[in-house]
C-alpha cells in the first residue's frame, strides 16, 4: 500500500513471522466473541418481546427459571443433592436471595454470599422469577412498602425485640458474627427494609424463621426502624472498629495502646550513642 | 545521698553530689545548655544540637500551654446536654487534654535526652541487715522488757489475756456467714415448676412483647422464639435460670435424645443458659440444627436433645417439659427435671438422681 520496496519486504516479513499466526487466530476469535456479545442481548430482548405479548409474569418467571436456577434447583424446583426444592418458598424467599445476589450461587462455599446482582437479574426479572415461585406452592409473599417503611416504625419497641431474637447471631448493631463451621451471620447493613423483612418471614439458609404470627408485621417494622437507626448513629469514640464490640476495641488496646506505650518507654530511656567518646 | 556521685577517677576530690552546685571548676550558671566542660565522664550536648533542641522544646510547651487553654475554653464552648452534645464535649475535652499533656511529656523527654549533659551514674547498694551493735541494743531492750513485764512470771494474767485474744481472732471467721444463706436448692428449681397465682400453670410469652403463644401459631419449621415465663417476664433474678428457647421442627426431624413426651407438634423448649459457665446460647441454625453459645462456642444439636457436638460444655441443654392449656396456649408442664445452667458445688449428679426419682 505504501509502495517502497523497503515497506513491502518489511510487510511481508511480518506476515511470515513466527507470532503472525497466533496474531491472527487470536484477532478473528476476538471478533468472533466480539459479534456474538453484540448480537446475544439483541437476540434475548427479542425473545422478551415475543413473549411479553402473550405470557403472563409466571410464564415469563419459568423460562428465567429454566434458564438460571433449573441447573442446581432442578427444572421443575423440586431441588436436588446441590441445592433445596423451592417448592412452597414463596416470592419473599425469591425476591430475598435473588435481589441480594446471594442467588445465583457462583462458588460453593459454606453460604451463599452478598454480591453484585448479575446482569439479567432486573427488578423486572426477579418479580417474575418470583411470580413464578409462588405459583409453584404459594409461601411467604413480597411485603408492601408501607409494610416495611421504618419511619413508622417505633425503634425503641424494636430494639428489645431485636436484642431477645437477632442479636446472638447479627450483633447488638447488626454487624453480623460467626456461626459453626465456616458459617457466619452476615452484617444487616447493606440490606434493605424489605429484604430484613424477608429474611424474617423466611428464614433463608442458616437463619431461623420468625412468621407473622409469633412476630407481627407491626414488630418486624419495629424492628426494621431500630435496625436502620442504629446505622445513623455516630460513633462516640471516633472508630467504632468495625462495631464488632469489646474483642476489637481490647486488641486495638492492647496491641496499639501498650506497644505505644512500650516504644515511649524505649525512646525515654535510650542511650544516645557517644559521638565523642 | 552522698553515695548518687559521678563515675570518676578516684583521686578526684571531693565528689560532686547530683543537685548540687559544683564544688570547684568552671561555673555553668552562665550558659546553662553546656556541660560543665573538661571533667571526666561527663559528656556535654553539643551547643549547635542543643540550642535546636530548645526551640523544639519551647514550641512543644507552648502547644501544651494552648492546649491547656483550649481544654478550659472547651469545657465553657461545649456544653453537654444530650448525646451528641455530650459526645462532642468529650472528644473536645479528652483532645485538648491528651495535647497538653503529650507536649508536655515530650518537651521535657527532648529536654532532658538533649540538653542535659550526659554521664553514666552508679548507685551502690548497702547490706540491708543492721550492724551486730544495734542489733544486740534490740535484743537487750526486748529481753528487759520480757523480764520487767513478768509475763513468763505471772501466769495467770498469761492465761488471761491468751483467753482474752481468742474470741477477737475467731470474729472475722463468724462474720464470713453475712456473704449470704446457703444456696440450698435454689440452684435446683426454676419458676417454670411454680403454678401461677390463680393454681395454673404457667404459660410461655415472648420475650419482649409478653405476648403467650399459641402453639397453632408457631407453625413455621425452622423458627425459633425467645422465652419467659409468665409473671417473670422483668425478674432478672428468676429469668437467669429460666429463659427458654422455642424451637419448632418437622416431626421427622427429631432425633432420639430428644424426648417427644416434652413436645407438643414438633415445638420443643430448652433451657437458654450454656451449661459451661452460664452463657445465653440462642445461635440456632434451622440447617443444621445447631446451638452454638457465642462465649466459648459449645454447639449443641437441638434435634437430638441438645446435646453437645462440640466445646467445652459437659452437658446437654435442659429440656423443658411443655404442652399447650385449654386454650391453645403453651405452657410448661412441670420444671426442668435436672438443674439447669453450670455446674456448682452441691449440684452433685443431678442426672442420676433425676434419673433415680423417674424410674
Amino acid at each position: 500500500m505504501i509502495g517502497t520496496g523497503i515497506s513491502v519486504n518489511s510487510t511481508t516479513a511480518r506476515r511470515r513471522h513466527p507470532l503472525a499466526r497466533v496474531a491472527v487466530v487470536a484477532l478473528a476469535l476476538g471478533l468472533l466473541g466480539g459479534g456474538y456479545a453484540l448480537a446475544a442481548p439483541n437476540g434475548s430482548t427479542a425473545d422478551a418481546a415475543i413473549a411479553s405479548g402473550k405470557a403472563d409474569d409466571a410464564d415469563q418467571g419459568k423460562s428465567l427459571f429454566v434458564a438460571h436456577c433449573a441447573s442446581c434447583h432442578g427444572m421443575n424446583a423440586e431441588g436436588s443433592s446441590k441445592a433445596p426444592t423451592l417448592i412452597g418458598v414463596g416470592a419473599a424467599a425469591v425476591d430475598f436471595q435473588v435481589s441480594s445476589g446471594r442467588m445465583p450461587m457462583t462458588d460453593s462455599g459454606p453460604q451463599a454470599l452478598r454480591k453484585p446482582r448479575p446482569e439479567w437479574a432486573t427488578e423486572e426479572a426477579i418479580s417474575q422469577l418470583a411470580a413464578y415461585v409462588q405459583s409453584l406452592g404459594g409461601g411467604p409473599t413480597i411485603p408492601g412498602a408501607e409494610q416495611v417503611d421504618p419511619a413508622k416504625g417505633d425503634p425503641a419497641r424494636g430494639g428489645e425485640l431485636f436484642r431477645a431474637n437477632c442479636i446472638q447471631c447479627h450483633n447488638f448493631t447488626g454487624s453480623g458474627g460467626a456461626l459453626t463451621y465456616g458459617k457466619h451471620a452476615p452484617t444487616l447493613n447493606p440490606a434493605t427494609p424489605t429484604e430484613i423483612y424477608e429474611a424474617m418471614i423466611t428464614g433463608p439458609q442458616a437463619m431461623p424463621v420468625f412468621n407473622d404470627t409469633t412476630i407481627t408485621p407491626e414488630q418486624k417494622r419495629d424492628m426494621i426502624a431500630y435496625i436502620t437507626h442504629v446505622r445513623q448513629q455516630v460513633d462516640p469514640g471516633g472508630s467504632g472498629l468495625m462495631r464488632i464490640g469489646p474483642v476489637t476495641e481490647g486488641l486495638v488496646a492492647w496491641i496499639a495502646g501498650i506497644g505505644l506505650l512500650a516504644l515511649a518507654a524505649i525512646w525515654i530511656t535510650a542511650k544516645r550513642r557517644r559521638v565523642k567518646a | 545521698m552522698t553515695d548518687n556521685t559521678i563515675e570518676q577517677p578516684e583521686n578526684r576530690v571531693p565528689p560532686r553530689v547530683i543537685g548540687t552546685p559544683q564544688a570547684a571548676g568552671p561555673s555553668v550558671g552562665e550558659e546553662p545548655i553546656h556541660a560543665p566542660e573538661g571533667e571526666p565522664g561527663v559528656i556535654p550536648q553539643d551547643p549547635a544540637s542543643a540550642r535546636r533542641a530548645e526551640r523544639v522544646v519551647a514550641l512543644l510547651f507552648t502547644i501544651a500551654f494552648l492546649a491547656g487553654v483550649g481544654f478550659i475554653a472547651s469545657y465553657v464552648a461545649f456544653q453537654v446536654g444530650d448525646i451528641d452534645r455530650t459526645a462532642t464535649s468529650n472528644l473536645a475535652l479528652g483532645g485538648t487534654l491528651t495535647l497538653a499533656l503529650l507536649s508536655l511529656a515530650i518537651g521535657i523527654t527532648v529536654w532532658v535526652r538533649q540538653i542535659m549533659p550526659k554521664y553514666n551514674l552508679v548507685q551502690e547498694r548497702h547490706a540491708m541487715a543492721s550492724d551486730s551493735e544495734t542489733r544486740e541494743h534490740v535484743k537487750e531492750t526486748f529481753l528487759r522488757g520480757a523480764e520487767e513485764s513478768g509475763f513468763v512470771k505471772h501466769g495467770l494474767l498469761r492465761r488471761t489475756l491468751l483467753l482474752a485474744a481468742a474470741p477477737l481472732g475467731l470474729a472475722p471467721l463468724v462474720l464470713l456467714k453475712d456473704l449470704g444463706p446457703l444456696p440450698g436448692t435454689v440452684l435446683r428449681h426454676t419458676v417454670w415448676g411454680e403454678p401461677t397465682k390463680d393454681g395454673k400453670p404457667r404459660r410461655l410469652v415472648v420475650e419482649g412483647t409478653g405476648q403467650p403463644i399459641r402453639a397453632a401459631d408457631f407453625n413455621s419449621p425452622g423458627g425459633i422464639l425467645s422465652v419467659v415465663p409468665e409473671g417473670y417476664e422483668h425478674d432478672l433474678n428468676a429469668l437467669a435460670k429460666a429463659t427458654l428457647i422455642l424451637l419448632k421442627f418437622r416431626p421427622e426431624e427429631f432425633k432420639s435424645g430428644t424426648n417427644l413426651n416434652w413436645t407438643h407438634d414438633g415445638i420443643v423448649a430448652y433451657s437458654k443458659i450454656c451449661t459451661h459457665v452460664g452463657c445465653p446460647a440462642a445461635l440456632y441454625e434451622q440447617t443444621t440444627h445447631h446451638i452454638l453459645c457465642p462465649c466459648h462456642q459449645s454447639t449443641f444439636d437441638a434435634a437430638d436433645g441438645a446435646n453437645v457436638i462440640f466445646g467445652p460444655a459437659a452437658r446437654p441443654l435442659p429440656q423443658l417439659p411443655i404442652g399447650i392449656d385449654d386454650e391453645g396456649y403453651l405452657i410448661a408442664k412441670s420444671d426442668f427435671h435436672v438443674p439447669v445452667g453450670p455446674s456448682f458445688w452441691e449440684r452433685g449428679d443431678a442426672e442420676a438422681e433425676a434419673r433415680e426419682t423417674k424410674s
